[in-house]
């Protein structure tokens, strides 16, 4: 991978639209479902809301497969690690939808229990509010990371930190 | 039919209830700890009581009271229709209560409940560990003195000064106010 | 979590005989088929389970140690996310509990109506339930068409309440609202299409042979058993007991209408599926008997301690200023007592144990979740069984995580 990166500037930029064009319409999700979110997920997964309109067509269960990683509903501190070994286990490019304002924020579980927000965890890329959020705000929210892909430099990916340190 | 199955039980064991009470149609026996297996085991194994489902076992922290705990069992019978609660006194500093999964295997998972949310041990129970939170968490959370926000990560999060629970701390303070 | 990574702890280790000795297996928290998060530690002989340990407490979010700090009303909203597939039968037995303590009657038509949103409420919980069942046991059409239903039975509790999922719709005394209008014509639109929808599923998966295959003669459990582990509802309902609490211990309209208990004899999934589906078209049937029957009047009783005054007394009068100041700032003064309330929700006997100390806030609020009684017996279920019966049995118990680990 070192050719493109001595490429003359317009080159790079065509192939960052194209690369990005064929990420931000197959995104290979991966549901981290636990809670009330989980309802709406499969909403909007159904017949009626549609997201494999938008590409987003097959829930892929293992993190190998997968490079949108949707976390639906509440974190709490048990399952914290957990989350986070899943992100490591995503190769990149990889995105991350936090889904509800559990995952955005803790939600009204504001006590011992709960991570008050997965980006303590995680980086995150989009936001979804709601309780739990309608299906057509979250229609918008992967509208709005598609356009973040398509915004995005192609290789900016390559180089994130794991959430998980590991000794060598 | 319920008050039927309490008065047998207070003329049965008149040593073991301590007081008892039908206030809005919960018949309730308060039982001393020491005669709980065999207040369970003959209400289990009675026919005319009958009690062969335990529908919950809980407890509650009443903190500024002696004895400050009481292990709350919820009792049903399918045969008979009747309910019955047992409340049984805990003292603070001795948190032990015999297990009655011996009876009622639904017992194993609601004591382990128990022991988790308020440190109560129960006696012969054969799987004593925490069963909601994980076992690194210090402390009992559902005990009035543990405060709400006490968070314990089980791992480094990535930015703890923004956590609400410690900016906030001093907004939630004593919320409850005992009566 | 944090282990160093080597090639030694990559060679397989020569003291393991991988043929004799049993094998630990994790279906770790996140996995497709735990509903989210329960993590089941499988110790396997080849394919067949000798020990299987679940263990829950991955959505626990302090839902007792909240509501200890917050008021009677404010609690509504966490019972939503309590079984939060039906969470319109969380609201009404957390209701029915505070009334009792209270000792206040809610209304005629408070009743027929909270009679209605909760078996609408239990329609989509045993949609959902089927329907996650079909699509783990590979009949993905079969879950389409339910969340097609689900879905619109969400539409009309849309109109009613405000929300789709979690809705706060119940208040101590009555309810937030009455019915819309047109409710009678918008029920009389989506009922065929539910019928319809329920009347597929039978025919997809009822009488499918690799369904009857996979979930007759798993998930077996005897009735004393499962008297004995705390079961209620559908999963006790198939083992033969006929104990269902709206007959039983009748509340709401229950004693009014007429509905038949199903049951099941063989405790098995298969029973417990056919429990579901027959449970649903009952619903149907209280619903339309509901209907029938419902006087008109006020949804809320007349009690000014609970009962938030009418906003035109709110803005216009003093003292309708200070009573609504009042039981928002302080919450109703509920008198110091206990009481054990239970209601049949959709998984089982739902019951809610409070203990008031005479203020605005409860002192303990206990919650006895059904499913949490269910899975304590799973390893009843699935010992001696295969993997692949476990996928079935964890479905037909009908696991919600936010009732099992509140």
């Amino acid at each position: 991978m070192g050719v493109e990166r001595q490429l003359p500037g317009f080159v790079t930029s065509k192939l960052s639209t194209a690369v990005n064009w064929a990420r931000k319409f197959s995104l290979f999700q991966y549901p981290f479902v636990t809670a009330c979110c989980g309802m709406e997920y499969m909403a909007v997964a159904c017949n009626r809301y549609d997201i494999s309109r938008f590409g987003a067509e097959i829930p892929r269960f293992s993190p190998r497969q997968a490079d949108l990683l949707w976390v639906v509903g509440t974190v709490n501190h048990k399952l914290a690690p957990f989350l986070a070994r899943i992100y490591d286990q995503i190769s990149d490019p990889k995105w991350v939808l936090s889904f509800g304002v559990c995952a955005s924020t803790g939600g009204f579980y504001d006590n011992y229990a709960t991570v008050q927000g997965i980006d303590k965890i995680i980086p995150v890329d989009v936001y979804i509010p709601g309780c739990p959020p309608r299906p057509e705000q979250v229609i918008d929210a992967l509208i709005m990371l598609q356009e973040k892909i398509a915004r995005e430099d192609w290789e900016e990916h390559y180089d994130r930190a794991p959430a998980i340190e590991v000794p060598a | 039919m319920s008050q039927n199955a309490l008065k047998k039980l207070k003329t049965k064991f008149k040593a073991a209830v301590v007081d008892s009470h039908e206030r809005l149609g919960n018949e309730t026996a308060i039982v001393s700890r020491e005669k709980l297996l065999e207040v369970c085991q003959w209400l289990f194994s009675d026919e005319k009581m009958a009690f062969d489902m335990l529908s919950d076992v809980t407890a509650v922290d009443y903190q500024n009271r002696q004895p400050r705990y009481e292990v709350v069992y919820h009792l049903y019978s399918t045969t008979q229709k009747h309910r019955l609660r047992l409340r049984v006194p805990v003292e603070e500093g001795q948190e032990s209560v015999p297990s009655v999964a011996g009876i009622w295997r639904a017992a194993n998972w609601g004591e382990r409940e128990v022991f988790d949310m308020f440190g109560i041990r129960f006696e012969g129970h054969v799987d004593m560990r925490r069963i909601l939170l994980y076992d690194e968490f210090v402390g009992h959370p559902l005990r009035k003195d543990y405060p709400v926000q006490k968070s314990q990560p089980r791992m480094d999060l990535r930015s703890p000064e923004r956590d609400a629970v410690e900016e906030f701390r001093h907004f939630y303070q004593d919320r409850n106010r005992p009566a | 979590m944090n282990q160093p990574r080597s090639l030694a702890a990559l060679q397989p280790d020569p003291d393991v005989n991988a043929h004799e000795d049993v094998m630990v297996l994790n279906m770790g928290p996140s996995h497709p088929a735990m509903h989210g998060t329960v993590r089941m530690v499988l110790t396997l002989d080849g394919e067949t389970i000798v020990k299987c340990d679940p263990e829950i407490g991955y959505l626990h979010r302090g839902f007792e140690k909240m509501c200890e700090n917050v008021t009677w009303t404010q609690v509504f909203p966490y019972t939503d996310r309590l079984n939060y597939v039906s969470p319109l039968l969380n609201n009404f037995g957390y209701a029915l509990a505070v009334e009792k303590l209270l000792g206040i009657e809610i209304t005629e038509r408070a009743r027929y109506i909270r009679t209605i949103m909760g078996e609408m409420s239990r329609i989509c919980d045993h949609l959902t339930c089927v329907a996650a069942g079909a699509l783990e046991l590979g009949a993905m059409s079969a879950f389409l068409y339910a969340i097609e239903g689900r879905d619109l039975i969400w539409d009309i509790v849309e109109e009613v309440t405000g929300a789709r999922l979690t809705v706060t719709y119940a208040r101590v005394g009555g309810l937030k609202d009455d019915l819309t209008p047109d409710f009678r014509e918008r029920w009389a639109d989506v009922q065929p299409r539910v019928e319809k929808i329920i009347a597929v599923l039978d025919q997809l998966a009822t009488k499918n042979r690799v369904f009857m295959d996979r979930m007759q003669g798993t998930g077996v459990i005897s009735k004393a058993d499962a008297i004995n582990y705390g079961f209620t509802g559908p999963a006790l309902r198939s083992t033969g007991v006929a104990y269902d609490i709206r007959k039983d211990h009748p509340y709401f309209a229950y004693d009014r209408v007429d509905f038949d208990v199903i049951v099941g004899s063989r405790g098995d999934n298969y029973d417990r599926y056919l429990v579901r589906m027959g449970e649903m078209v009952q619903s149907i049937r209280i619903i339309n008997h509901c209907l029938r029957d419902m006087p008109e009047g006020p949804v809320m009783v007349d009690a000014p301690h609970v009962v938030l005054p009418a906003k035109h007394d709110v803005y216009n009068s003093i003292e309708g200023m200070i009573n609504h100041f009042k039981i928002i700032f302080e919450g109703i003064q509920v008198p110091a007592g206990e009481v054990y309330s239970f209601t049949e929700a959709a998984n089982g006997e739902l019951g809610f144990y409070i203990v008031s100390n005479g203020t605005g806030r409860p002192w303990r609020l206990r919650v006895r979740p059904p499913c949490f009684y269910l899975m304590g017996g799973i390893d009843r279920l699935v010992e001696g069984a295969m993997i692949s019966d476990i996928i079935p049995t964890f479905d037909t118990i009908n696991m919600i995580g936010g009732e099992i680990d509140r």
